[in-house]
Order: structure tokens, then C-alpha cells, then sequence
């Protein structure tokens, strides 16, 4: 993270500096679509042999929060490509302006998240001792449930954490020339942004909208 | 400035196969509701891959790194329901 024309000295142009900079981005991206990976491969399991009572339970989510925070999120991974473009253009004014756009973005999303687990928790829900479901398929549904709020779970913690690295990122900017973080180090936060997106891309069609289709 | 242009048609399309995404599901079309679905979740993961994540400009070294990720998912997933399928 220091000066844009610096080259570490193991590197012989920035260029070879950027694509180590960014193999070693996806290579933990990699690590991160096998945990999610297991936690959705749970989830097919169960849905193939619970398929009737998933879809059952997938009613009971509130799909106009979901569809909405899928829009918000997509969105905000536009205003982060924008940041990234800023940056690689040296503009810091707008750097700074979409990299506080995206973190607005990303938290009323986990505000939109925070309501539903607040409603859903107050209906009975939360798949603990005092799970109250109505119908059938008790069981199917408590199995559900788990698997929603483990996943939308540690979704959310994501979200959390990319935001606290842009808010970080966004404040590095105010600083000196020497202190900012250069094009790169905000291309990497993108990445890493814009995979939790691509995570609720899968997220939301799979918790959300399964019971719908019948 | 062309970066910009791409990125604002790459959010329109997201949004559009968003709402496919959202008007498929109350429509009953059997066993193919799940299929069209995962088709175009995994046409929205490419869009976001190639263009916000812009492996479309990255390198050979990059791109492999990327498909590892995605390739052991599939032995994962190939595997493991090659067991749970075929369960008599």
C-alpha cells in the first residue's frame, strides 16, 4: 500500500507486480467458492431429499427484501467497477465518492437483511428451541432454516467485512500521497467485492425462490 | 472513458436476467424452472467474472487460477451427487 510508483524489489515492472497482486486474489477467491461451494452442495443434498418441504418453507422468506437486496447489490458492484476505473485513472475525488457510494449501498443492504431476520425470528423461525412452523414438513422446514440463516449468515459476514475494507480504503485516500492506497490494492478490494456479489447471485434464486415455482 | 459504457450495460443486463430470474418462478414449468434458473444464475456469474471482475483482460496465469476454483467445486458437486442421485 505505498506510493503508486513504487515496485516492490522482487518484481521487475508493476506489471509483473499487478498479476502477482492479483493471482494471489483469486487463488483466495478460489478458497472461498469451495466454502461456499460445501455450504451449497449441503443444501442441494438436503433439497433433493427434503424437495417438497424446502419448497414449502422457501414461502415463508420475504421475497420482495431478497429481490431488492439482489438489486442493491448489483448495483453497488457497478459503483465499485466505477472506483476501480477512477482509480486507474488517478481520479481520487471520484475514487473516493463510488467506493462510499458502494459501502452505502452494501449497508442498507445488511439493513434490509437485518429486518428480515427480525421478522422472521419474531414468526417463529429461527430453527432453535422455540421453532414454530405451521404445516407440514416440520422437520424438512427446521432443516431449511438452518441452512438459510448459516449461508444468508455467513453472506452477511462478508458484506460486513468488505464494507469495513472500503470504508478503510476510502479514508487511506484522504491522506497524504504516500499513506493512499494505489489502483491496485482498490482493483483487489473489487474482486473481492464483486465475488460476494456473485455469491447472492446464487444465494437468492436457491432460499428464495424454489417454493415459488409450482 | 469506454470502461464506463461496458459497465452500465453489463448492470442493465444483470438487472433484466434479474427480472427473468424473479418472473420464471411463477411460472410453472416442472423439473425446467430449476434448470432455466441455475442457467441464468451462472449467465449473471459470467457477466460479473468477465466484465466487473475483468478476467476478460487478465492473464493466461490469472484466468487458470480462476477456473481451479470453479473446476474443483464441480468435482465436488459431480461426486457427491453421483452418490446422492443414484441412491436406490
Amino acid at each position: 500500500m505505498s506510493a503508486n510508483s513504487s515496485v516492490a524489489h522482487q518484481f521487475e515492472e508493476p506489471a509483473q507486480q499487478k498479476e502477482a497482486a492479483t493471482l494471489g486474489m483469486w487463488v483466495f477467491l478460489a478458497t472461498e467458492v469451495l466454502f461456499f461451494g460445501v455450504l451449497f452442495l449441503g443444501y442441494t443434498v438436503l433439497l433433493i431429499q427434503n424437495t417438497a418441504g424446502f419448497e414449502a418453507a422457501s414461502d415463508h422468506t420475504l421475497l420482495w427484501a431478497g429481490g431488492i437486496n439482489t438489486g442493491l447489490l448489483l448495483l453497488s458492484s457497478l459503483c465499485m467497477a466505477l472506483a476501480v476505473t477512477a482509480a486507474e485513472h488517478g481520479n481520487r475525488k471520484r475514487q473516493i465518492l463510488f467506493l462510499l457510494i458502494t459501502a452505502g449501498l452494501g449497508m442498507l443492504f445488511l439493513g434490509i437483511k437485518a429486518y428480515e431476520y427480525y421478522h422472521e425470528i419474531a414468526h417463529g423461525l429461527w430453527p432453535g428451541a422455540g421453532f414454530e412452523y405451521e404445516g407440514a414438513h416440520q422437520e424438512a422446514a427446521r432443516l431449511f432454516f438452518s441452512l438459510y440463516f448459516i449461508m444468508t449468515g455467513f453472506h452477511a459476514l462478508h458484506v460486513a467485512i468488505g464494507i469495513g475494507c472500503i470504508l478503510w480504503m476510502a479514508a487511506q485516500s484522504l491522506l497524504p500521497a504516500r499513506f493512499r492506497p494505489n489502483a491496485t490494492s482498490i482493483d483487489l478490494l473489487g474482486l473481492y467485492w464483486h465475488f460476494v456479489d456473485l455469491v447472492w447471485v446464487f444465494l437468492f434464486p436457491l432460499l428464495y425462490l424454489i417454493g415459488r415455482m409450482k | 472513458m469506454k470502461s464506463v459504457t461496458l459497465y452500465l450495460l453489463n448492470t442493465a443486463a444483470l438487472m433484466v436476467l434479474l427480472a427473468i430470474t424473479i418472473g420464471i418462478a411463477f411460472i410453472d414449468l416442472g423439473s425446467w424452472n430449476m434448470v432455466i434458473t441455475l442457467l441464468v444464475a451462472m449467465l449473471k456469474a459470467g457477466l460479473i467474472i468477465w466484465i466487473f471482475m475483468h478476467i476478460r483482460g487478465s492473464s493466461s496465469l490469472v484466468r487458470f487460477a480462476m477456473a481451479a476454483g470453479f473446476f474443483w467445486l464441480g468435482i465436488l458437486i459431480a461426486l457427491t451427487l453421483a452418490d446422492y442421485l443414484t441412491r436406490g
